[in-house]
């Protein structure tokens, strides 16, 4: 299986060698080295106390980089340097066992994706792992998509697992969350960036020795100013609870809104069966009918 | 007997008091009055015109006969029964689109999908009255040098009301059987055997191509996890704009959307890409619209874009698979650096209960709980229990369904030896099939249940333990020969996006419990 794998993604690669010369190249010239793993954290929010803390998302991207095996971890922040509020947030993922985190020295109101991307084009990541939303501001989760699309990378969303990393053939194995707790499985050309899932392994505890032995290092970016100044005239509000839909009766005539009204839930009575045969014939009957075996 | 008329004051009694059960709204023309003479019932003379109000044709035409036999010719149907034909919505010569990418789920509307495309014709519906420069201004992100925009602003200046086509794009191909009462104008499906796996790349860059030539004025997804989320944003990211993620409310200009992980509310403006909540409209209910197959010009340059409005194929099927040039086939495939393999078999035990899809639980009526964990290892379910056998430690807590354990949503839920107290029942409010097995017919389990089974429960399982392993027979041998071989046939006929059929790769858990 392991085998067929390589062999199939290496024709791939020369495949499509021509077209993609750039990254061949760049995975050829990087490959002698280990995979380059890159972690964006944010600083999260409680849900109910609002305290900054780790974000969840983030924790579990982190968990995931630290159980890759033969990978270099960078684990980096975009935001303002030397906030007392920030710094503990750090602290907390420095006690999950980090030597170290980079922050991207940019202030509030400043761009940060230009920071990153530029950073990025520098550094040359393999795989970059990110939360799927922000737990605070507008939290509309464009910011992996944009940095895909910016630095040409693949984007997976909600991923849950790294199954396999192969720098040399220049693919990865993913597992990726599907609703009902399925999972799937796909295959992705390095370098990529990759969305975390809650359904992801639970993040490690923070441990305070740790934490204090940690560093945080702050790097200088280049700051721009948003382009887009639309979010000055935002109205941000508590989140006001959403009404319940209502069930609508349109009946035309006064008899029809009365019986939908006092009408009982119909077909209460389902199916008894006596019979343990019968009973067993007509439950495999509903299984397969309802396609779960 | 007689010729003698007698009366039945029941009957009578019924049939002038509206709100019996047994009424029957519109009856006969001509009955029978209460001394037997026969009466006219005037109240079912006319007809509703379009307004909902009552209209009687008395011009003499052909019709204004009809319309008393139209209501006598319907006899005792009770209004309920009645098919009701809903006006058909036409979008002749649309000024503008709104584009509603559906997750269409194995080729079903889900009723997330129901509402965005209520909120879409919502939008092509009532946005006449707003100006046109805002219009311009929300559309100038999609301008990208097209010249077709600035023409039909000018087209909709000068007509004064402007009114919008909803255009559904579907994924792969559609089971869907009533797509016109869903609000679909026009209709564009994307089919092929690239869209039976998952291959976000290639459907965004369809949807790119179609935004830049429709030129759409909001483009909806719904923010599921079933992939419009994800697409959304792609598609944001290719247009170099953003999206409104969590929008629940749109009025007119100003739409609300859940910010900070639901914790805030943000109003806005409205913006052209938007990833709406469930329940953000009420879904089409009145109307029946046209759902014609958009005859989509990918191989047409972009100067012929004004002309769309005449491209449109009448009541034609879903249109056919786009013909590809070799060059754009390479393009396509090098572009593609995501490639499924599948879905991966899943431990069901692994499955968070909340989310799991078959569960099969167990309460104090199960004697053998070896029998019911080789039962639920060889069905492919997820365990649960009810507080009783959580109590006696048959179940770990975690397992414990029901209002203080945890509320599940699966589709199919079997209940062995559970009565059903009132927390369990709360539990399990939200599952589609129940099946009840139990030793007591008059138990309230029994009473949810869709199909119940009264007996030893052992006894029951047992058997439809042996219908399930004679059922599998042939495909059990075949993956003892040949484990590999059938997983490779997994990694590319399971194409599965959705999750509707989970426990489709269970083999190898029934090969463990057969070893157990």
């Amino acid at each position: 299986m392991r085998k067929q794998t390589h062999s199939a993604s290496t024709e791939i690669n020369k495949n499509t060698e021509g077209l993609h010369n750039n990254v061949v190249k760049m995975v050829n010239t990087a490959s002698k080295e280990s995979v380059n793993v890159t972690v964006l954290v944010s600083v999260g929010e409680h849900p109910l106390s609002k305290r900054p803390r780790r974000a969840e998302q983030d924790a579990r991207a982190i968990e995931i980089g630290l159980n890759l095996p033969g990978t270099q971890l960078h684990v980096m922040h975009a935001g303002a340097a030397d906030n007392v509020q920030t710094n503990t947030v750090l602290k907390d993922y420095l006690g999950m066992g980090l030597p170290e985190i980079q922050v991207l020295n940019i202030p509030q109101e400043a761009d940060n994706l230009t920071a990153l991307t530029s950073n990025f084009t520098d550094s040359n990541p393999d795989i970059i792992l990110t939360g799927i939303r922000a737990e605070n501001g507008e939290s509309s989760g464009m910011l992996p998509y944009v940095l895909s699309e910016q630095l040409g990378m693949a984007l997976v969303p909600s991923i849950t697992e790294i199954l396999s990393v192969d720098k040399k053939a220049g693919f990865a194995e993913l597992l990726q969350a599907l609703p009902r707790g399925q999972r799937r499985k796909v295959r992705v050309k390095l370098p990529f960036v990759a969305t975390v899932d809650m359904a992801a392994k639970a993040p490690r505890q923070s441990a305070f020795g740790a934490a204090m032995r940690g560093k945080i290092t702050v790097v200088d970016a280049i700051a721009t100013a948003t382009t887009n100044n639309a979010n000055t005239e935002w109205k941000i509000t508590p989140a006001q609870p959403r009404p319940k839909r209502l069930k609508v009766v349109k009946a035309k005539t006064a008899a029809d809104r009365f019986k939908a009204a006092t009408a009982k839930a119909q077909g209460g009575a389902g199916k008894v069966i006596y019979n343990n045969q019968e009973a067993a014939d007509a439950i495999l009957k509903m299984l397969t009918d309802e396609k779960v075996l | 007997m007689s010729n003698l008329y007698r009366r039945d004051p029941r009957a009578q009694w019924i049939a002038r008091n509206r709100l019996h059960p047994l009424h029957v709204p519109e009856g006969q023309l001509v009955q029978r009055g209460p001394t037997g003479l026969l009466r006219k019932n005037v109240h079912t003379i006319g007809f509703i015109g379009p307004n909902g109000l009552k209209r009687i044709d008395r011009s003499g035409a052909a019709d204004s006969f009809e319309q008393l036999n139209r209501q006598s010719a319907q006899g005792s149907n009770s209004a309920a029964q009645e098919e009701v034909v809903l006006p058909l919505h036409k979008v002749a010569n649309p000024d503008f689109y709104i584009l509603v990418v559906v997750d269409g789920v194995s080729g079903r509307l889900s009723s997330h999908d129901r509402d965005t495309l209520g909120l879409a014709h919502k939008l092509a519906t009532h946005e006449a009255h707003i100006e046109n420069g805002v219009l311009a201004e929300n559309n100038a992100a999609f301008d990208k040098g097209i010249e077709g925009n600035e023409v039909r602003t000018g087209a909709g200046a000068s007509a004064g009301e402007r009114t919008g086509a909803v255009v559904a794009v579907f994924f792969d191909a559609i089971t869907e059987e009533r797509l016109d009462i869903t609000g679909i104008d026009r209709l564009v499906n994307f089919e092929g055997n690239e869209y039976q796996h998952y291959n976000p790349e290639q459907r965004c860059a369809d949807l790119y191509k179609l935004v830049n030539q429709l030129n759409p004025k909001h483009v909806l997804f719904p923010d599921s996890i079933h992939g419009g989320a994800d697409l959304g944003r792609r598609l944001a990211a290719k247009l170099n704009t953003t999206v409104a993620s969590n929008v629940w409310k749109v009025n007119n200009n100003q739409i609300v959307c859940r910010g900070s992980a639901g914790k805030t509310d943000i109003t806005r403006a409205i913006t052209n890409i938007m990833l709406v909540l469930e329940e953000c409209s009420e879904p089409v209910s009145d109307t029946r619209h046209e759902c014609l197959a958009l005859e989509r010009p990918l191989e047409q340059s972009l100067n012929q874009l004004p002309n769309i409005n005449t491209q449109y194929l009448p009541n034609q099927e879903p249109s056919p698979v786009l013909e590809q040039t070799p060059d754009q086939i390479v393009e396509s495939i090098s572009q593609q650096k995501i490639t499924d393999l599948g879905n991966v078999s899943v431990n069901p035990n692994d499955i968070n209960l909340a989310e799991a899809g078959f569960i099969l639980s167990g309460g104090n009526g199960i004697t053998d709980w070896d029998q019911f964990h080789h039962a639920a290892a060889i069905l492919g379910a997820t365990e649960g229990a009810s507080r009783v056998a959580v109590d006696d430690g048959f179940m770990p807590r975690e397992r414990q369904v029901g209002a203080t354990g945890t509320w599940v949503t699966a589709k199919v839920y079997i209940a062995v030896g559970i009565s059903g107290a009132i927390q369990h029942m709360q539990g399990i409010a939200q599952c589609e099939k129940v099946i009840a097995v139990n030793s007591d017919a008059s138990c309230d389990m029994v009473k949810r249940a869709d199909l119940s089974a009264i007996g030893d429960s052992q006894e029951i399982l047992a058997a439809l333990l042996t219908l399930v392993t004679e059922q599998k027979g042939e495909p059990k041998s075949d993956l003892n020969t040949d484990l590999k071989g059938d997983k490779n046939n997994q990694s590319t006929s399971t194409s599965d996006t959705s999750g509707q059929n989970p426990h489709q790769a269970t083999p190898i858990h029934m090969l463990e419990a057969l070893h157990a």
